[in-house]
């Protein structure tokens, strides 16, 4: 039972860093029709910044992480103006494709600046708490609170303020959107400013817990694309929920299933919903 | 009588390909382009399914590795003839094709790339665990060099670049062949449309079935040729980092051409050997190189190419035009 409660706590944990991959990578989808496979990579840059800020600099943790947040943010605006904008009205081929090198390069520049070494990143929250008789380290909790904070945040952001409801406007319809006078090209700079912001927070979240390495964002990215297939292809709440099974699942699995193969089972669960579902799930109709 | 026809620039291209062992009396230079032909035998698989079909497919590094383990565990581990390993590494991996494409191809688009990539990635992670039959991270060495056919042997660098010499000629016949004919038509008819080609009767999923299987059978013969020229492997060469140096390969020398792929494979294969110091940074060249080709050069370097001699046609006839518009009016 101890055993239980333990895993699905270090669920919600990997489901909160998960999520919060995942939203930045739907939201972008949601407006731009775009699988930015570079996310992973902008993942991996938000850890190296909080680190070095941190290390290089002695800075705070949070404040180490809101500088990762702008600098991740203002990167991911680059990519916008300088990439994706000159693609709109390519085929969706190309947008892939340059989504693919930008990942290439933003890992090879990882690995020029920081080395191919695996670091590690020293929080101020190492501490134990003991609840319930059961052990956790404070950073976990940390992350759960932080994640759930941010989101709720976002939401409220979307939801009531007249920016937010023009990213949900352009993502409803591009046309529809530019005709009631939204200027597009700054909703999406902001969407991909977000998008990177929240890279940033979750790979500084996730790395005292996990290490800091170029290759880092491989299996985030490849599991926040299985989290936005399973809950919907651009849907917030389903990036979310989808976040947080796919955690759970592979906390569970881990533990009662097989800790080797832990990393297959979001693939596996990803072949399984596509094989009986090509569109995804709570796919809405064909556009 | 014009001697600079294409038909005769690709005879004096295989007339060198074919003497280029005894202009170079140097294994190194051999070496280096075997390789590099064998890289665009799976490249000419990846551009027929992602050039003329249109499915950008992120599995091809997978089929590669199967082939290649294919190869190296009938030969090693079950002692077969190289030569009916190489058919049997080449039909496995086919048959293996077909079942994930039966399911992939369901999917469209984005869908069909990022389950792609999720194939490839558990192709890989079943290569690196599965240690009982694959040796996992230990790779498989020992695998034999390609077997005698009667008295023609492949023992040494220049035999062996003939034989993949002969292997990408055939594969890069097979490919003209394919999408001159009414199925090429087909592919890019699905490519361009996939509704409309519906609509006028064409079976897609029986055709992007038959185009996903020959494209992995090229990336398994690939796979298999590269096993038994390097003669070992280990799950790396199943590994995204491959698929990508794959499709950059193709995306450089030019999407949908029939000479991109070994234009793109040779050069950047050639430049990547060049660039050896930075060999691990190479990565901070070719990544925005990739990304502004695909924005600027969509076609590649073979495409950009066409697009050049068309529009000097073009210019030269407008010319002619010209001319003739003027002696009609001076007449």
């Amino acid at each position: 039972m101890e055993i239980l409660i333990q895993q699905l706590f270090n669920g919600l944990t990997i489901g909160s860093v998960y999520s919060l991959v995942a939203l930045g990578l739907t939201l972008v989808y949601g407006i731009l029709h775009i699988p930015n496979f570079a996310h992973g990579a902008l993942y991996m840059l938000g850890g190296y910044i909080t680190l070095s800020m941190m290390t290089l600099y002695g800075v705070n943790y949070w404040i180490a992480m809101f500088v990762s947040i702008i600098v991740v943010g203002l990167l991911g605006v680059l990519l916008e103006r300088f990439v994706f904008r000159l693609l709109r009205e390519a085929p969706p081929l190309h947008d892939k494709i340059a989504a693919i090198g930008i990942l290439l390069f933003l890992e090879a520049f990882a690995q020029f600046v920081w080395g191919a070494d695996f670091h590690t990143m020293t929080s101020p929250y190492g501490q134990v708490v003991n609840i319930l008789g059961l052990t956790f380290t404070l950073q976990r909790l940390l992350i759960i609170v932080s994640a759930i904070a941010v989101m709720v945040l976002l939401y409220l952001f979307l939801k009531k303020t007249y920016t937010g409801s023009t990213i949900i406007a352009m993502s409803q319809s591009r046309e529809g959107a530019s005709l009631v006078g939204i200027n597009i090209n700054k909703v999406a700079m902001l969407t991909f400013m977000i998008s990177g912001g929240l890279a940033a927070i979750a790979s500084s979240l996730a790395s005292p817990i996990n290490l800091v390495f170029p290759g880092m964002g491989h299996l985030v990215i490849l599991k926040a694309f299985v989290i936005i297939i399973l809950g919907g292809m651009g849907s917030i709440p389903g990036a979310i929920v989808g976040g947080y099974i796919l955690g759970f699942s592979e906390s569970l699995g881990a533990t009662y299933i097989s800790n080797d193969y832990k990393d297959i089972i979001a693939f596996i669960l990803l072949v399984i919903i596509l094989t009986v579902k090509p569109t995804g799930l709570f796919a809405k109709g064909e556009r | 009588m014009k001697i600079l026809t294409k038909r005769n620039g690709i005879i004096a291209l295989i007339i060198f390909a074919f003497s280029f062992p005894f202009i170079a009396q140097n294994d190194y230079y051999l070496h280096m382009l075997t390789l590099s032909f064998i890289w665009a035998i799976a490249v000419y698989g990846i551009n027929l399914l992602s050039g003329y079909t249109g499915y950008l497919s992120l599995a091809h590094a997978g089929f590669f590795a199967i082939g290649a383990y294919s190869l190296g565990l009938l030969t090693v581990k079950a002692g077969m003839n190289f030569w009916l390993a190489l058919v049997c590494a080449c039909l496995i991996t086919c048959a293996l094709g077909f079942l994930i494409g039966l399911i992939a191809l369901r999917t469209k688009e984005h869908f069909f790339a990022i389950y792609t990539l999720c194939v490839g990635y558990i192709i890989y992670l079943v290569i690196d665990k599965w240690e009982g039959l694959t040796e996992g991270v230990r790779g498989l060495i020992g695998i034999p060099a390609p077997g005698n056919i009667g008295p023609i042997t492949f023992d040494t660098a220049a035999s062996q670049y003939y034989l993949v010499l002969i292997f990408l000629l055939a594969v890069i016949l097979i490919v003209y062949r394919i999408i001159r004919s009414l199925t090429g038509r087909t592919y890019m008819a699905i490519r361009n449309s996939e509704d409309l080609a519906q609509t006028i009767g064409i079976s897609t999923m029986k055709n992007k079935l038959t185009a996903f299987v020959l494209s992995t059978f090229f990336a398994g013969l690939a796979g298999a040729l590269y096993a038994s020229f390097i003669r070992f492997i280990g799950p790396d060469i199943g590994s995204t980092a491959i698929m990508f140096d794959l499709l950059m390969y193709l995306l450089v020398g030019g999407i949908g051409t029939l000479s991109g792929p070994l234009v793109g494979t040779l050069l950047l294969v050639i430049l990547s050997q060049n660039l050896q110091f930075l060999q691990e940074y190479r990565m901070l060249i070719f990544g925005p190189l990739l990304t502004v080709i695909i924005i600027f050069y969509p076609r590649g370097i073979a495409g950009a190419f066409f697009d050049w001699q068309r529009k000097r046609k073009d210019n030269t006839l407008s010319g002619v035009r010209g001319e003739l518009h003027i002696k009609a009016e001076e007449g």
